[in-house]
């Protein structure tokens, strides 16, 4: 049986990673590298990266990183931040990425999604979505959930799929570094709308939360975090048996 | 010294790393005189499978490849690599594959009922079938590795060396002789993945 996948996300910018509580108020944690091959060893069943440096320098700082990484952890990794065309994805994947997430790229260029897809696969697509509730309507933000688009987030996410989206990040702005749980009537609706894997991020303060995540919601396939994995208040191990113990389907290694 | 196949398939970063990561020596390439001094060969792959295919047959690489497998040179397909080891691909038309295992590779949609999620993406456990394969000879029952495929081998169940269950049983990975295929990246699949590959070189090195 497919098992649900946690994935921690490591945000970077200049080399070091950074989580921001509601995208504001930067903090540093720790080396990329060092807290993904901890990760790793700790169970993670993926890990995310995004590149939130804007510089170019930058750029080239995260790209090394993420050959360093690629060559000491074996499992998949995602990368999103700043990709904006084909030639982002090429050069990611080139450093060892096997997915890509885009964002406001898609947004300000929707087109980006189907090329992407013919040339490197649906399954290397990534949609990922920060979302907000907009007088009752789900609206896609972006540039970090700064900037209201007042699109529609469903069908946002049903257009970008048809197009050739393999898999959805769905970010609650709504939830995101409250650590009250996931948005689990968000994530309904999204998972309602499209057939392919869904991956929640926004609101996990605890175990109990992805315990709920994947009780009430079967068809959400992964839940993503960061802060409570880098600050140790949700240790991957102990989520992964307590997933067990409630009949979760879990990898262990 | 495993030659990696180059033929413009997929990216081959992180499979090289895998190798560096387990001591071995591994080496992307196109040349007949690399890969036949190779104690063992690895054909990757990621993409839809006419194009790789085709690229197999342009590059002459599909000649080398069948050339090195008669002398008894170990062979290990991957994913996509895995799926052109076998008769012929429904995957958008009929196209013609290696045709080193017997079997076809069908779409899953055949036998998913509607509404179950493709490609299956993640990770899943494997079932040994028969005696314990080779390659697995580090692994336990139950191990779970990286899946992302829309596509499966069938019509080869005598060759089937364990299967994973993804709301039906589906051909996880299959060998003959010393012919081997993994459905999902043990590249990918953390030290259990690396255990697979570790395996194929100690084979591959046994040949030798």
């Amino acid at each position: 049986m497919l098992t649900k996948r946690i994935i921690p996300c490591l945000d970077v910018k200049d080399g070091r990673v950074v989580k921001g509580v509601n995208f504001a108020g930067l903090r540093e944690v720790a080396s990329p590298v060092e807290l993904a091959e901890y990760y790793s060893q700790s169970g993670a069943d993926e890990l995310v990266f995004y590149d939130i440096t804007a510089s170019a320098e930058g750029r080239q700082i995260f790209t090394d990183i993420l050959k360093e990484t690629a060559s000491k952890v074996f499992i998949p990794m995602t990368v999103g931040g700043g990709i904006n065309g084909v030639m982002d994805f090429e050069r990611v994947l080139s450093c060892g990425a096997d997915k890509v997430s885009v964002n406001s790229g898609a947004i300000r260029n929707p087109s980006i999604i189907g090329e992407a897809a013919k040339l490197y696969g649906d399954q290397c697509v990534v949609l990922s979505v920060d979302a907000k509730r907009v007088g009752g309507k789900y609206t896609v933000f972006a540039k970090g959930g700064r900037e209201n688009t007042g699109i529609d987030a469903i069908e946002w996410i049903k257009r970008c799929v048809s197009d050739g989206a393999g898999e959805v990040v769905l970010n609650s702005i709504d939830t995101d570094g409250v650590k009250n749980g996931f948005d689990l009537e968000m994530l309904s609706a999204v998972s309602d709308a499209v057939n392919v894997p869904i991956i929640a991020s926004g609101g996990a303060g605890s175990i109990s939360d992805f315990i709920e995540l994947f009780k009430a919601l079967p068809k959400v396939d992964a839940g993503l975090a960061a802060s409570v994995f880098h600050f140790g208040e949700v240790k991957i191990s102990e989520l992964k048996d307590e997933m067990i113990r409630n009949g979760i389907p879990a990898r262990k290694e | 010294m495993i030659a990696i196949i180059d033929y413009g398939v997929g990216n081959l970063f992180s499979l090289r790393c895998s190798f560096g990561a387990i001591g071995a020596e591994a080496e992307v390439t196109a040349d007949e005189k690399v890969i036949s001094s190779a104690d063992g060969i690895l054909l990757p792959g990621v993409g839809a499978f006419a194009d790789a295919a085709e690229k197999l047959r342009r590059s002459g690489m599909d000649r080398v490849i069948k050339e090195q497998v008669k002398r008894g040179k170990p062979l290990l397909g991957i994913c996509l690599g895995m799926q052109l080891l076998f008769d012929r691909s429904y995957e958008y038309g009929e196209h013609e594959g290696l045709g080193l295992i017997k079997g076809n590779i069908r779409p899953l949609s055949d036998v998913l009922s509607a509404g179950v999620k493709i490609p299956q993406m993640g990770w899943n456990s494997l079932s040994f079938v028969g005696e314990k394969n080779t390659l697995f000879r580090y692994l336990n029952e139950g191990d779970h590795v990286y899946f992302v495929h829309s596509y499966y081998a069938a019509d080869c169940d005598e060759n089937v060396t364990a299967v994973t269950e993804y709301y039906a049983k589906v051909t996880a990975a299959a060998a003959k002789d010393n012919i081997y295929g993994c459905q999902f990246h043990p590249e990918r699949s953390g030290k259990t993945g690396l255990n697979v590959l570790r395996a194929f070189c100690e084979i591959a090195e046994e040949k030798r």
